[in-house]
């Protein structure tokens, strides 16, 4: 882009912000930064502008970079959930893409400040992750690169398993308080009076009786979602830092899951404002038409899957088109008036995730017209197996439960009364990737210690897989 | 309200991705390097004219995450209107040619079903790592005048020259020389200096491979290949580093003839077996054009070991023979039931330091052959 170019594009966003604002948008100071593309792509690759090393963002940087090289696909832009919003521009866009890119980019940003499943994330994120690459770097010269690209390795590997929810999230707190309250309830009861505390109580504390088991934790059956922390929190294999980098991990995890889960939302709500902002801009004939083929790519349908872009915008279209005109059965039963289409609109903005806008919004007609279809393997070939609409949704639905990555619990931490980590696949008609199951397993074992087993059902048969440290073995459960 | 900034800064030194993406290609080359034995017997991998890239599994590249298998599950996608069930979506995996996700790179790393267990690598990447380790055994430096050389050799720096040679150190000292009075060093034309290069004769270690094949009726598909990999892969390496080494092809069954490289690689006969006949001939070969003062001589047998039992006495004789005029003869023996071959256990008796033997069982052991051969000390033994 020249200079004149990045001067109106200043004058542009000014605008464009102004409008957004008027729309009802609400976001968080914008820090627009033009880049060239191997800048943009890192952070792609990275999903931050400062993370710690890792050769597999190299390796997705690698493709990402190729994939633009060679012009088969490109980003547009990136955007940092963070207050103040980092949005990146790419420098080979022409201006118009990158006009279209920032009124997209306010779409997002909205999106993270008011959707409810952003609530807690950090805004800071950008110096949190950079501080830790910094600390992750600093172990790499004390412990060695390997010995830390090795524990990223199985970090990494394991790391979408966290819980997200709102227990989830504080649980590190919550059991570290615990273990600080079970600490004060056992101090000393019966041989003494009660007495003020005092700075050497933890002296006298030996030689009272020996502390009772608390009753209200026993950690040895319970059902934890979050299987990064209770290895953090539970294993015998890991050393003080290698503890501290899985906890950095599973916080960048944390921070990142809001994303996977409303990736349909979030996209069609952005594509959504991106088409109205534009529409009130002052564009060229020319400019009109690359605008019009720009949006026209993004919103591509797929035969084989779902592009979010495409389907989160006819859904909220729908949804403004059904509460601005409401039928007549709606107003009466409902009480719905015409014209709260945007209204509605911003209330969804807020309170869903994709798994609830789809199931509440993604509407029969809807299906039929965006003809929307579940397809599997047939033979050697793929083909559609479904057309009925509850169906498709449902199918819909399931995928993108848990952000689409399979839920697994701790459910032993002390399985076989041998300290051997038991995990179950909370199976729902998905079947796991066994390769890749068997080749994740000696990630479990690395980060803890001794044998792990992971329950999961193949062919409608209850299996278990197990990793010893040499070799995976499967035991079908009897009949 | 002003609460943006639009702003461009220099990114030039940003080069996290591309640090990243070497550690990741020097893990590609570590992987290369444990699957060598593999690679090396990798028919595609020979079949392609070398430019090609071929697709090869490499385990530690892969990031494995405990995720659903896409080839059971149902999907969703979307037609065009009139999509009906039983309507072909796609053939094979949907996305075995790239990505049929949304127009937009974003998040593609995220669609199931992508299978990144595949390394590319080229030709060139596997023989880099093999041809590391590969060197002729006992190379001897022959005088002779057509093991020259032409090498060329930067000594002498002049005044005129080419601008890709500029000798930027003392074109600046140059420079300095006549700035001392002025602070501002400013280059003349008068200032340039230009590297300039000799051509020199190096005299050069002659060599000749004697390549022979069994191509008689026993061997099968599988020993003819693995003796074509194996002198595929020594062509290749012995092209590739050194300058002066003919090789010689000799086919052979009941009777020996020299044939071309192309008959060598891709033509089957049939018929007995004697081998002696493939020794004879190399002997006279020798004896007719390669005196062994004035070349380093390898001859390399390929055979099943199905050598007609009354021809074997003749062969321990002429591997002597030959041997004692070669730098090292190499024997490789496809025998992938582990029988017990007549030739085998003749040669095994034999105690030539410079005579070395190999069996092949499988596939993945031609890399051993290849290591075994073409090493300075005995190499891997065959197990």
């Amino acid at each position: 882009m020249t200079q004149q170019e990045l001067a109106e594009l200043e004058r542009s966003i000014e605008r464009m912000m102004d409008l957004a604002r008027a729309f009802g948008l609400d976001f968080y100071p914008m820090r627009f930064e033009v880049c060239p593309a191997d800048v943009l792509y890192t952070f792609g690759a990275y999903g931050m502008p400062t993370r710690f090393h890792h050769w597999s963002f190299g390796k997705t940087f690698h493709r990402m970079k190729l994939d633009y090289d060679l012009g088969l696909s490109r980003i547009y832009e990136l955007v940092i959930n963070s207050n103040p919003c980092y949005a990146f521009l790419l420098d080979g866009n022409t201006l118009l893409q990158n006009k279209t890119v920032c009124a997209h980019v306010l779409g997002h940003c909205d999106f993270f400040k008011n959707n409810a499943a952003f609530r807690h994330t950090s805004r800071d994120m950008v110096e949190r992750m950079a501080s830790s690459a910094e600390r992750i770097y600093h172990y790499e010269l004390e412990h060695g690169r390997r010995h830390v690209e090795e524990l990223l390795d199985a970090g990494l590997a394991i790391a979408e398993h966290v819980d997200p929810s709102e227990e989830g999230r504080n649980a590190r707190r919550a059991s570290k308080e615990r273990m600080y309250r079970q600490r004060l309830g056992q101090r000393p009861q019966s041989t003494r009076k009660v007495r003020e505390p005092g700075p050497y109580d933890d002296l006298f504390e030996l030689d009272g009786p020996l502390p009772q088991p608390a009753e209200e934790f026993i950690p040895t059956r319970i059902l934890n979602k979050d299987v990064m922390l209770f290895i953090i929190e539970n294993s015998d294999a890991l050393e003080e830092w290698e503890r501290d980098i899985l906890s950095m991990l599973r916080e960048e995890m944390l921070y990142f899951w809001p994303q996977l889960e409303t990736k349909i939302m979030n996209e069609g709500w952005a594509t959504y404002w991106h088409l109205r902002i534009m529409r009130e801009m002052d564009l060229s004939d020319e400019e009109a038409v690359e605008f019009a083929k720009m949006h026209s790519g993004v919103v591509l349908p797929s035969r084989t899957s779902i592009n979010p872009y495409h389907v989160g915008l006819a859904i909220w279209e729908d949804i403004e088109r059904r509460w601005n005109e409401p039928t007549k059965e709606e107003q009466e039963r409902y009480g719905r008036r015409p014209g709260e289409g945007r209204e509605k609109m911003f209330e969804v903005r807020e309170v869903e995730t994709d798994v609830s806008f789809l199931r509440n919004y993604l509407t029969k007609d809807l299906i039929e017209k965006l003809d929307l279809y579940v397809y599997q393997k047939v033979g050697n070939d793929w083909r559609v197996v479904e057309k009925d609409w509850e169906k498709v949704r449902d199918a819909l639905v399931a995928s993108r439960i848990n952000g689409g990555i399979p839920v697994l619990y701790v459910e032993d931490g002390d399985y076989r009364r041998n300290g051997e980590l038991l995990i179950r696949h909370a199976y729902e008609g998905m079947e796991l990737d066994l390769r890749h199951l068997e080749k994740t397993l000696p990630y479990f074992y690395r980060l803890w210690g001794r044998p792990v087993h992971l329950q999961t059902v193949v062919e409608g048969r209850d299996v278990t897989f197990t990793y010893d440290g040499k070799k995976v073995q499967r035991s079908f459960a009897k009949d | 309200m002003v609460d943006f900034t639009l702003q461009r800064e220099d990114w030039s030194l940003h080069r996290k991705g591309h640090i990243d993406q070497e550690r990741h290609r020097e893990k590609v080359r570590e992987a290369i390097r444990e699957h060598l034995a593999d690679l090396v017997s990798d028919e595609s991998l020979i079949m392609s004219d070398g430019k090609q890239i071929i697709k090869i599994p490499i385990r530690s590249l892969e990031e494995y995450r405990i995720r659903y298998n896409f080839q059971k599950g149902k999907h969703v996608g979307s037609g065009s209107g009139d999509t009906a069930v039983g309507d072909h979506v796609a053939r094979g995996p949907p996305d075995a040619d790239g990505q049929p996700g949304p127009g937009q790179g974003e998040g593609a790393g995220s669609e199931p079903g992508v299978d990144y267990a595949e390394a590319e690598v080229t030709l060139e990447d596997v023989q880099q790592e093999l041809f590391r380790e590969l060197e002729l055994p006992d190379l001897a430096e022959k005088d002779e005048a057509d093991m020259v050389v032409d090498t060329v050799e930067f000594r002498d720096v002049r005044k005129k020259g080419i601008t890709a040679n500029i000798d930027k150190k003392r074109t600046l000292l140059q420079a300095l020389r006549h700035a001392k009075k002025d602070d501002r060093v400013v280059i003349t034309p008068d200032d340039l200096r230009y590297k300039t290069w000799e051509t020199i004769v190096k005299p050069d270690s002659n060599a000749v491979i004697l390549a022979m094949m069994d191509l008689s009726g026993s061997m099968g598909l599988f020993e003819k290949y693995c003796a074509r990999t194996f002198f595929f892969w020594m062509t290749r390496f012995l092209r590739t580093k050194y300058a002066n080494v003919q090789i010689r092809y000799i086919a052979h069954h009941t009777e020996a003839h020299e044939v071309d490289e192309e008959y060598f690689f891709t033509k089957g006969e049939s018929g007995g077996t004697i081998c002696s006949s493939a020794y004879q001939y190399a002997l006279d070969m020798v004896n007719r054009e390669y005196p062994p003062e004035r070349y380093n001589i390898y001859p390399i047998h390929f055979s099943d070991g199905d050598n007609l039992t009354s021809d074997n006495e003749k062969c321990v004789q002429l591997v002597k023979d030959l041997s004692s005029v070669s730098r090292m003869f190499g024997y490789a023996e496809v025998n992938q039931y582990s029988r017990s071959s007549t030739l085998m256990s003749a040669y095994g008796k034999l105690q030539i330091p410079r005579f070395r033997t190999y069996v092949i069982r499988d596939k993945s052991e031609i890399y051993g052959a290849l290591r075994h051969f073409f090493s300075q000390q005995q190499g891997v033994k065959s197990a």
